[in-house]
C-alpha cells in the first residue's frame, strides 16, 4: 500500500486537510472529496475532462498528484462562481447553447479562464489553441467559440470598470 | 407518381410562443455549473469496485481459467467466471418494447470456451477498492490457445474460412429487386463503376460506459446506468433469469451517446455482481475498456455501377454492400437494412438492384452508430454522384438535380415518400453559404463538396414502436412531464418541456421533466433512431393537448363561451377576441381539482404499423419517414504534405419544425465535428482481430483546432410526422458530412481516395500514382 500523508490545500476557496496516498491523482483526491463535477474522461491527459486551476492555471487533474498541489489553491468549474454572480464564462456557456450532453463542459470553462487571463481578447485561433487540450464529441465548438468571446468580452468590460 | 405538391408551406394560423424559440435548454445551466449528476457521480455506503477481465486475443479457445489466487486476495469479494453463470446468455438483439426477438443472436456473457474477438470479457471481480480489483484480475491465470480467425468479411465468405457464427459467417443479407435493370442499363449512355470503402469507427463520447447496482428491500436490482435504452430491463432480467419486473433501470443525463450506449454495457456484470455479493457494486469504465467495450460503426465496401444518359438522368443502379459485423450479431442485419434503403441516394431511380450482406469476422462487433448504416450508404452515393458529374462533365449539383426525389416519388424500396423533400433547397443554400472561395497558394490547392442523403427518423415500421408520456398540472398551475424516454446530449428532456409550455400556456421554467427511469416513468422507448423528438415529442404532446381540451372546456364554461375561443398563456387562460375576460391558471387548475377533472393525462404514441417488407424484392415501407438536407464544406489540401484543413462547413437541413433551433444548430455542428473525424482522422485499426489504437492519442478525434465555425441553416417544411411537422436532426446531422469532404479532397485534388479516412498518407499516394513516371523504365 502506498504511504498516506495529510497536506493542506484550498479548495473552492475553503482550507482542507486531506488524507491522500503517494500515488492519488488529484482527480482521485477531488471525486473523493464529492467534486463530482470534475470528470474523468481518459486519465491520460488526453481529454481534458478533468481540468482545475491550480493557482488560475488550468492543468489536467488526472496527471497531478495530489501531493503535488499541497498548499495550492485549486478552483473547480463549480469554484469559478463563488461570491454570488455566476461566472460570466458560465453564463456565456449557458446562452450561447455551448453545452450538450455537458460531460466536457467543466473541463472547457476552467481551460477558457486559464486561458483567458493571459489573452483577455482571443480570436478564433487563440481560443482554438487555448482549448486544444479539451475534447468535445457533441458540440463541433461552433458555440463553445462563441461563448468564449461573449464572457471576454464581459471580463474586459468588468475590468475596465474595476 | 408525380404531380404532388412540392411547395409545402406553413400551416396557417399557427402562433407559437415557446416552440421554435431557441431558449436556453432546460438541462444546460446544471451542466455548465457543475451541478449535473452523471450515471458515474452516484456512490453508495459500503459500495464495492468493479472491473473486467478482457481476452487479449481475437480468436482463441480458452483451456484454462484459474481464480483461486484473485479469490483469496483480501478485499476481493467475489469473481465470477463462465463457470458461475450456468448456460445464462445476453440478446444482442434490438431493444424493443414490442417482445419481438431474432432467433440465434445470444451472446455468452463471459467466455465460456471460445474467445471471438480482442477484449471478449473472460472475468468479472468486485472488491473493497478499485486498486483491488485491479490487482485481483491481474491474479486470474488462464490458458488461451490460438485458433485460426478471419479478419476479413469476404475472406470470411469463402469456403473453408473459419465460422465466427452460424453456419457461414453470414449474419444477414438483404436484395432489392426494383423496375427492369436490365432495361435500364440498355437506355444507358454512361455506365459508372466504383467501389467505395469506410472503416471501423469509435463513437468517442466523453463519458465512458458507467453504472452503479444494487438490490433493494423488495429483492428488485437496481442499476444507475448511462444507457440511451432503459428498457433493455428486460434483456438483463432475462440475462438473469429473474421476471421483468426485478429489474429497474435508472437513467442519468448521459455524457454522450451516438449508437454506443444502445446496447447493453456494464449493466449485466453490474446486476450480476450486485446479485452474487448482496452489496451496491459500481462499474466504471476506463477510456481503454470503452474503446473495447461497445460494439464500432461497420465498415463497409460498396460498389456502385451506374447507369445515365449523356444528358445526366440515372436510368439503373446495381450496388452491392459487404459490411463487417465482427464476433457478434448485435444490430448488424438493422443497420444493413438502413443502407440498402439509403442506398441509392435522394434520387429517383426507377431501375434497382441492391445486395447487401452483413459478414461475421474476429473483428470487435459492430453495431449502432448516428447514421447507422444510411451514412455509410451516403459515403458511397455521394462520391459516386461526383464521378458520374466528372464523367459526363456536367455540373455536380445539376446532376443531382436532375436526378432529386420529389414527394410521391418511390425510394429503392418501393415506399412514396410523403413529406416535403427539400433536398435541392437545402443543397443550394448550403452551396451559397461557401461564399467566396479562399485562394490557392503553390501546394495548397482548394477544393469543395457538397453531399445530400436520405436519411430516416424513426424506427422500422414492423417493430410497431410506441411511446408514452404522462403530462400533467400540478395545483400552482406548474407542470410535470413524466416519460421514460434518456436525454443524451441532444436536449432531448427540454424539447419534451418545450412542447408542453407551448400547449398548456405557461413559461419552460415551470415545466419539470422527470425521466429515464424504468419505474416510475412512463415508458418512452429509447433514444435511437433520431425518434426520441418524433416518438416522445407526439407522445407529450398527445397528452398535453387532452389536458388543455380539459382546463379550456372549463374555462370556457367559466367565460360563458365556446371552448374554440378559449386559448392558455403566460400562465392564464383567456377568451381570444376579448382578453379581458382571462383567469390565472393557478385559479382555473384550483377549480378543476376541487371539481375532481383530471389534471394529467397518460399517452402513447404510436408510429405507422406494416408488416415485414418482402424479402425477395425488398418492396415496402420501412420507416415511418425521411429527412432531406445537404452539406456542403472548401477544404484546402497541402499536395507536399497531403494535410487537408477544413476551411468552410456548411449544414443545412429541412428539419420540419425546429422545436429549439439552437439546440438543432448545436446538433448540426456537431454532426459536422463527427463526420469530419470519420472523413479525415478516425480509425479503428485491428490487425489480425487486435485494437492497435485504443486510446485518444492513437484514435484521432477533432478538436478544437482542426474545427472551422459551422454554419447552421434550417428549414422548415412543417411536413414530418413529429411533433409540429418536426422530422429529424440527429443522425441527418452527420450522415452527408464525410461523403461531402470527400468530394471536396477529390474537386482539390483532381484525384480520388477511395477509402476513409483520408489521411495525408493516402492523398500523397493517390497523388504519386497520378505523376507521370520519370525516366525511362
Ligand atoms: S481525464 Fe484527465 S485529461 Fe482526460
Ligand atoms: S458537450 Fe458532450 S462532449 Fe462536449
Amino acid at each position: 500500500m502506498a504511504e498516506t500523508k495529510t497536506i493542506a490545500l484550498t479548495i473552492n476557496g475553503r482550507d482542507r486537510k486531506v488524507a491522500a496516498p503517494a500515488n492519488a491523482t488529484l482527480l482521485e483526491t477531488l471525486r473523493e472529496l464529492g467534486y463530482f463535477e470534475v470528470k474523468s474522461g481518459c486519465e491520460k491527459g488526453d481529454c481534458g475532462a478533468c481540468a482545475v486551476l491550480v493557482d488560475g492555471e488550468a492543468i489536467d487533474s488526472c496527471l497531478a498528484l495530489t501531493w503535488t498541489v499541497a498548499g495550492r489553491a485549486v478552483t473547480t468549474v463549480a469554484g469559478l462562481s463563488l461570491g454570488g454572480a455566476k461566472h460570466p464564462l458560465i453564463e456565456a456557456f449557458e446562452k450561447s447553447g455551448a453545452v450538450q450532453c455537458g460531460y466536457c463542459t467543466p473541463g472547457l470553462i476552467v481551460a477558457a479562464q486559464s486561458m483567458l487571463k493571459d489573452t483577455p481578447e482571443p480570436d478564433d485561433d487563440d481560443i482554438r489553441l487555448g482549448l486544444s487540450g479539451n475534447l468535445c464529441r457533441c458540440t463541433g465548438y461552433t458555440k463553445v467559440f462563441d461563448a468564449v468571446r461573449d464572457a471576454a468580452a464581459v471580463l474586459r468590460g468588468a475590468e475596465s470598470q474595476a | 407518381m408525380t404531380g404532388a405538391p412540392q411547395d409545402w408551406t406553413r400551416a396557417p394560423n399557427v402562433n407559437l410562443r415557446q416552440v421554435g424559440k431557441p431558449l436556453v435548454r432546460t438541462d444546460v445551466p446544471g451542466k455548465a455549473q457543475g451541478r449535473t449528476r452523471f450515471a458515474g457521480d452516484h456512490v453508495m455506503p459500503n459500495m464495492l469496485h468493479a472491473k473486467v477481465l478482457r481476452a487479449p486475443k481475437a480468436s482463441a479457445r480458452l483451456t484454462r481459467l484459474d481464480a483461486a489466487k484473485a479469490r483469496a486476495l483480501e478485499g476481493v469479494v467475489c469473481v465470477l467466471t463462465a463457470a458461475d453463470l450456468a448456460d445464462r446468455r445476453a440478446a444482442t438483439d434490438i431493444p424493443g418494447q414490442t417482445g419481438r426477438k431474432r432467433l440465434a443472436t445470444d451472446q455468452q456473457i463471459l467466455v465460456r470456451e471460445r474467445v471471438r474477438y480482442h477484449g471478449e470479457p473472460l472475468a468479472l471481480i468486485a472488491a473493497e477498492t478499485l486498486a483491488l480489483a485491479e490487482r485481483a484480475a491481474d491474479l486470474i491465470e488462464y490458458d488461451l490457445e490460438p485458433l485460426p480467425g478471419v479478419f476479413d468479411p469476404v475472406e470470411a465468405l469463402k469456403p473453408g474460412a473459419p465460422i465466427v457464427q452460424g453456419t457461414d459467417n453470414v449474419v444477414a443479407t438483404y436484395k432489392v429487386r426494383k423496375g427492369d435493370l436490365e432495361a435500364g442499363f440498355a437506355e444507358a449512355e454512361r455506365v459508372v463503376e466504383n467501389t467505395f470503402r469506410t472503416q471501423f469507427v469509435e463513437h468517442a463520447f466523453l463519458e465512458p460506459e458507467v453504472g452503479l447496482a444494487w438490490v433493494d428491500e423488495n429483492e428488485v436490482i437496481n442499476i444507475r446506468v448511462s444507457t440511451q435504452v432503459i428498457e433493455h430491463f428486460r434483456a438483463i432480467a432475462d440475462a438473469l433469469g429473474v421476471a421483468h419486473n426485478q429489474v429497474r433501470i435508472l437513467g442519468s443525463m448521459v455524457g454522450g451517446g451516438f449508437g454506443g450506449k444502445e446496447d447493453v454495457t456494464v449493466e449485466i456484470y453490474l446486476a450480476l455482481l450486485a446479485q452474487a455479493t448482496g452489496r451496491p457494486v459500481r462499474l466504471a469504465y476506463t477510456r481503454e475498456d470503452s474503446f473495447f467495450g461497445h460494439g464500432k460503426r461497420h465498415p463497409f465496401v460498396i460498389t456502385h455501377r451506374t447507369g445515365v444518359t449523356q444528358d445526366g438522368r440515372i436510368t439503373a443502379v446495381q450496388i452491392t454492400m459487404t459490411a463487417d459485423a465482427g464476433a457478434y450479431v448485435f444490430l448488424s442485419p438493422y443497420v444493413l437494412l438502413y443502407a440498402v434503403v439509403a442506398g441509392p441516394g435522394p434520387y429517383r431511380i426507377d431501375n434497382v438492384h441492391i445486395d447487401a450482406r452483413a459478414v461475421a469476422t474476429n473483428n470487435m462487433y459492430t453495431s449502432a452508430f448516428r447514421g447507422f448504416g444510411a451514412a455509410q450508404a451516403c459515403v458511397a452515393h455521394e462520391q459516386q454522384m461526383d464521378e458520374i458529374a466528372k464523367e459526363l462533365g456536367l455540373d455536380r449539383l445539376e446532376l443531382r438535380r436532375r436526378n432529386f426525389l420529389r414527394t410521391g416519388d418511390e425510394i429503392a424500396t418501393g415506399y412514396a415518400i410523403e413529406s416535403a423533400v427539400w433536398s435541392d433547397d437545402c443543397m443550394t443554400k448550403a452551396w451559397a453559404a461557401l461564399g467566396e472561395r479562399a485562394p490557392e497558394d503553390g501546394p495548397v490547392k482548394i477544393g469543395r463538396g457538397v453531399a445530400t442523403y436520405q436519411q430516416s427518423y424513426g424506427r422500422i415500421t414492423w417493430l410497431h414502436d410506441t411511446s408514452e408520456a404522462w403530462v400533467g398540472v400540478e395545483i400552482d398551475a406548474t407542470v410535470v412531464v413524466r416519460s421514460g424516454v434518456t436525454d443524451i446530449g441532444a436536449g432531448q428532456v427540454s424539447a419534451l418541456a418545450q412542447i408542453a409550455a407551448e400547449l398548456l400556456g405557461v413559461s419552460l421554467g415551470e415545466v419539470t421533466v422527470y425521466n429515464s427511469d424504468s419505474a416510475t416513468t412512463p415508458l418512452a422507448g429509447t433514444t435511437t433512431a433520431t425518434r426520441a423528438l418524433y416518438m416522445t415529442g407526439n407522445a407529450v404532446h398527445l397528452a398535453a393537448e387532452a389536458l388543455r381540451g380539459r382546463l379550456i372546456g372549463r374555462a370556457a364554461e367559466e367565460f360563458g363561451v365556446a371552448p374554440s375561443e378559449v386559448d392558455l398563456a403566460e400562465s392564464r387562460a383567456f377568451v381570444i377576441d376579448a382578453p379581458d375576460k382571462s383567469m390565472a391558471l393557478k385559479d382555473l387548475v384550483g377549480i378543476c381539482a376541487s371539481e375532481g377533472i383530471h389534471r394529467s393525462e397518460l399517452a402513447m404514441f404510436r408510429a405507422p404499423f406494416t408488416g415485414e417488407i418482402d424479402p425477395e424484392t425488398g418492396q415496402g415501407r420501412v420507416h415511418p419517414d425521411y429527412a432531406f438536407g445537404a452539406h456542403a464544406v472548401e477544404v484546402a489540401v497541402d499536395t507536399e504534405t497531403g494535410e487537408v484543413t477544413v476551411l468552410k462547413s456548411v449544414g443545412a437541413h429541412d428539419v420540419g419544425q425546429a422545436i429549439n433551433p439552437a439546440a438543432v444548430a448545436g446538433q448540426i455542428e456537431g454532426g459536422a465535428a463527427q463526420g469530419q473525424g470519420y472523413a479525415l482522422s478516425e480509425a479503428m485499426i485491428y490487425r489480425d482481430g487486435e485494437l492497435m489504437t485504443p486510446s485518444f492519442s492513437e484514435y484521432l478525434i477533432p478538436t478544437a483546432m482542426d474545427m472551422p465555425r459551422v454554419q447552421s441553416i434550417i428549414l422548415e417544411s412543417r411536413s414530418g410526422l413529429g411533433p409540429f411537422g418536426a422530422k429529424g436532426i440527429g443522425e441527418p446531422a452527420l450522415t452527408p458530412v464525410a461523403p461531402a469532404i470527400a468530394n471536396a479532397v477529390a474537386d482539390a485534388i483532381g484525384r480520388r481516395v477511395f477509402e476513409l479516412p483520408i489521411t495525408p498518407e493516402r492523398i500523397v499516394m493517390a497523388l504519386r500514382e497520378a505523376e507521370p513516371r520519370k525516366g525511362p523504365r
